[in-house]
C-alpha cells in the first residue's frame, strides 16, 4: 500500500499521469477481457446447477461482482477525497470524479440483477431486505456526489465540496447500513430467508472471483480512460494539453 | 467559548423572529403535508395509526428540507458569513449556534405540533407522547446534518433540490429510529432501544456535523 | 462442459428470461459505458482544437459558454 501511495504522489502531477495512464489503460482492458472470459465461462458454460436454486443462480456472478465493487468504488472514492483534502493534490479530486459514474453504474446493476434473481427465488421483484435497501441508498449517495460536482462551477471548490459530501457519507454508510437491518429485522411481514447456499462448491467460487477481478480491471481502465478527459479538460490552458491536441496525440483511440 | 454560541443563537433568534412568515410558510407546509395522507390514503383508524408514524416523520424531514437553503443563504448574501469565518473563535462553534437556533426556529415548532396532528390519526396517548418524544430527540439530528448540506450547496445554482438529493439518504437512519419508536410502542415491544440510537444518532449530529458543515462553509467562501 | 444442447443453455432451466435479462443488461452497460467516455472525450479535443485554432489565427478566445464541465 504504501509503495503505491508513493508512486501516486510522483505521478499526482496531471501532466505526468495522463501518457502514464494512457500506457496502462491497454493492460487493464486486457485484463479485464482476459477474466471476464473466464469467469463467465466457468459460471455459464461449466459451473454445475445449483440444488436448490436451479439455473437461475448463474444471475450471481453477475450480481455479486457488481455489488462488491459499487461499495468498493464509493470507498475508493473517500479515500481520494481524504487525499485530497489532507494533502492538497489536485489528481485525487479529479481520480474521485472518475470513479463516481461508474460506481454508480455498479450500484444499478446490481440493483437491476438483484430483481432479476429475485423473481424466480423469491417470486417478486423487489424485496425491502436490508442489503437490496442499503444498496438503493448507495445509489442515492452516489447521485448526490455526482450532482454536487456537476453543480458546481469552479472545479477545486467541486472537488472539495464533493470530498466532503464522499466522507460526511462513508462515515454514514455503517450507519445506514445498520439502521436498515434494524428496521428490517422488525418488519420480518415479508419474510425471506437470503441466506446463499451454506458451502459454495469452489468451482463456483472461482467463477465469481474471476468475474469479480473482470470488474475490478474494468473499473480501473474506465477510470483511468475518464480522468484523463478530465486532465485535458481541466488542464485545456496549459502547454502541455495544447501539444496533446495539436500534435495529434490526444486522439488515441483506445484511450 | 460558549459565550460565541449563545451569542450565534441569540442573533439568529432575533433575526428569526423579522421573518415569521416563513416560519409560519414551513408550518402550514408540515401540516398539510401530513393531512393530505387520509385524504390520500383512506380514512380507516385501523390504517392511519399504522401509517401515523412515518407520515409525521417524512413531514418532519421534507419540512427541515424547506427551512435549510435559508441556514446560511442570508448571511452569505448580506457578507456577515465572511466576517464570521474570520471572527478567533473556531467556525465550527458558530455554525453550532447556527444549528442550535435553526432547531429552536424550525424543529422546535414540529415538534410541538406533533401531537395535535398525531390525533388526526387516532394515536392513542402513549403512541402520541412517544411519536413527540421521537422527534424531539431526532430533530437536533436534521439540523445538524442539514448544515452539512446547506454549506455544501451555498451559492450553488438549483441549491434547494440539490440540498435534498444530498441531505435526504442521509437522514434515512433518523427516519428509520424515530417513526421505529412509535411503531415499537404500538406494536409493545417498548421504544426505549430506539429512542436510545435516535440519541446517539442526535449527539453525533449535533456535536460533529457543525465542522464538517465549518469545512464545507471555507470551501463555499473561498 | 455442464450442457447437453444450446436450447438447454439458452433456457436455463426456465430461468432464462431472468439470467439472460442480466447478462445482456450489464454487458450493455459496460461496453456503453466505456464507449461514451470515448465519444465525451472525442468531442472535447475537437471543440479545443477549434479553440486554439481560433486564438492562434488572432481572434479573440471563444467565450466559453455551454462549456460542459464533466464529459462522462
Amino acid at each position: 500500500m504504501s509503495n503505491r501511495l508513493i508512486n501516486w504522489f510522483r505521478f499526482s502531477s496531471p501532466q505526468t499521469f495522463y501518457p502514464l495512464a494512457g500506457r496502462m489503460i491497454p493492460w487493464f482492458w486486457t485484463l479485464a477481457a482476459v477474466f471476464g472470459i473466464a469467469g463467465l465461462s466457468i459460471g455459464f458454460l461449466v459451473a454445475p446447477t445449483d440444488a436448490q436454486q436451479g439455473e437461475g443462480y448463474r444471475i450471481i456472478f453477475l450480481h455479486v461482482p457488481a455489488s462488491w465493487m459499487s461499495m468498493f468504488i464509493y470507498l475508493v472514492m473517500a479515500f481520494w477525497s481524504a487525499v485530497g483534502l489532507g494533502f492538497n493534490t489536485r489528481l485525487s479530486g479529479m481520480m474521485a470524479s472518475a470513479l463516481a459514474p461508474t460506481g454508480a453504474l455498479f450500484t444499478f446493476l446490481s440493483l437491476w440483477t438483484g430483481a432479476l434473481w429475485g423473481k424466480p427465488m423469491w417470486g417478486t421483484w423487489w424485496v425491502w431486505d436490508a442489503r437490496l435497501t442499503s444498496e438503493l441508498i448507495l445509489l442515492f449517495l452516489y447521485v448526490g456526489f455526482i450532482a454536487l460536482k456537476a453543480a458546481i462551477d469552479d472545479p477545486r471548490r467541486a472537488d472539495k465540496a464533493g470530498a466532503i459530501l464522499a466522507l460526511v457519507g462513508v462515515v454514514n454508510i455503517p450507519i445506514i447500513y445498520f439502521s436498515v437491518k434494524w428496521w428490517n429485522t422488525l418488519h420480518q411481514g415479508a419474510s425471506v430467508n437470503l441466506t446463499r447456499a451454506p458451502s459454495m462448491a469452489a468451482l463456483m467460487l472461482w467463477g465469481m472471483l474471476l468475474c469479480a477481478l473482470a470488474c475490478w480491471m474494468y473499473s480501473i481502465a474506465v477510470a483511468l480512460m475518464r480522468v484523463r478527459t478530465i486532465m485535458l479538460e481541466r488542464e485545456r490552458h496549459t502547454d502541455w494539453v495544447r501539444q496533446l491536441v495539436e500534435g495529434g496525440e490526444a486522439d488515441d483511440a483506445l484511450a | 467559548m460558549l459565550g460565541v454560541v449563545q451569542a450565534i443563537i441569540g442573533r439568529d433568534l432575533r433575526l428569526a423572529m423579522r421573518r415569521q412568515t416563513d416560519l409560519a410558510a414551513m408550518l402550514f407546509f408540515f401540516i398539510i403535508v401530513v393531512s393530505l395522507f387520509p385524504l390520500g390514503v383512506g380514512p380507516e383508524p385501523e390504517q392511519l395509526r399504522r401509517l401515523a408514524p412515518g407520515v409525521l416523520w417524512v413531514a418532519a424531514l421534507l419540512a427541515t428540507m424547506l427551512s435549510l437553503p435559508r441556514l446560511f443563504a442570508d448571511d452569505h448574501r448580506d457578507g456577515t458569513l465572511e466576517q464570521l469565518t474570520l471572527a478567533p473563535e473556531p467556525l465550527g462553534l458558530i455554525v453550532l449556534g447556527k444549528v442550535i437556533a435553526h432547531w429552536l426556529v424550525a424543529g422546535l415548532p414540529l415538534v410541538v405540533l406533533s401531537p395535535v396532528l398525531g390525533v388526526q390519526f387516532d394515536l392513542e396517548v402513549d403512541a402520541l407522547s412517544i411519536l413527540t418524544l421521537s422527534l424531539l430527540v431526532g430533530t437536533p439530528a436534521l439540523s445538524g446534518i442539514g448544515a452539512i448540506g446547506a454549506a455544501l450547496t451555498l451559492g450553488v445554482r438549483g441549491g434547494g433540490v440539490l440540498l435534498s438529493l444530498l441531505v435526504l439518504p442521509l437522514y434515512i437512519p433518523i427516519l428509520i429510529f424515530g417513526a421505529g419508536a412509535v411503531d415499537a410502542t404500538l406494536t409493545g415491544l417498548g421504544p426505549e432501544a430506539h429512542l436510545s440510537l435516535l440519541g446517539a444518532i442526535a449527539l453525533g449530529g449535533v456535536f460533529f456535523a457543525p465542522w464538517a458543515a465549518a469545512a464545507a462553509l471555507r470551501i463555499a467562501l473561498e | 462442459m455442464h450442457w447437453h444442447s444450446l436450447a438447454d443453455f439458452l433456457a436455463m432451466g426456465q430461468h432464462g428470461p431472468y439470467v439472460w435479462g442480466s447478462l445482456i443488461v450489464m454487458a450493455a452497460l459496460l461496453i456503453a459505458e466505456p464507449m461514451l467516455v470515448m465519444h465525451g472525450r472525442r468531442k472535447l479535443v475537437a471543440r479545443l482544437r477549434r479553440q486554439y485554432r481560433a486564438e492562434r489565427s488572432g481572434h479573440r478566445r471563444p467565450r466559453e459558454t455551454g462549456w460542459s464541465r464533466s464529459s462522462s
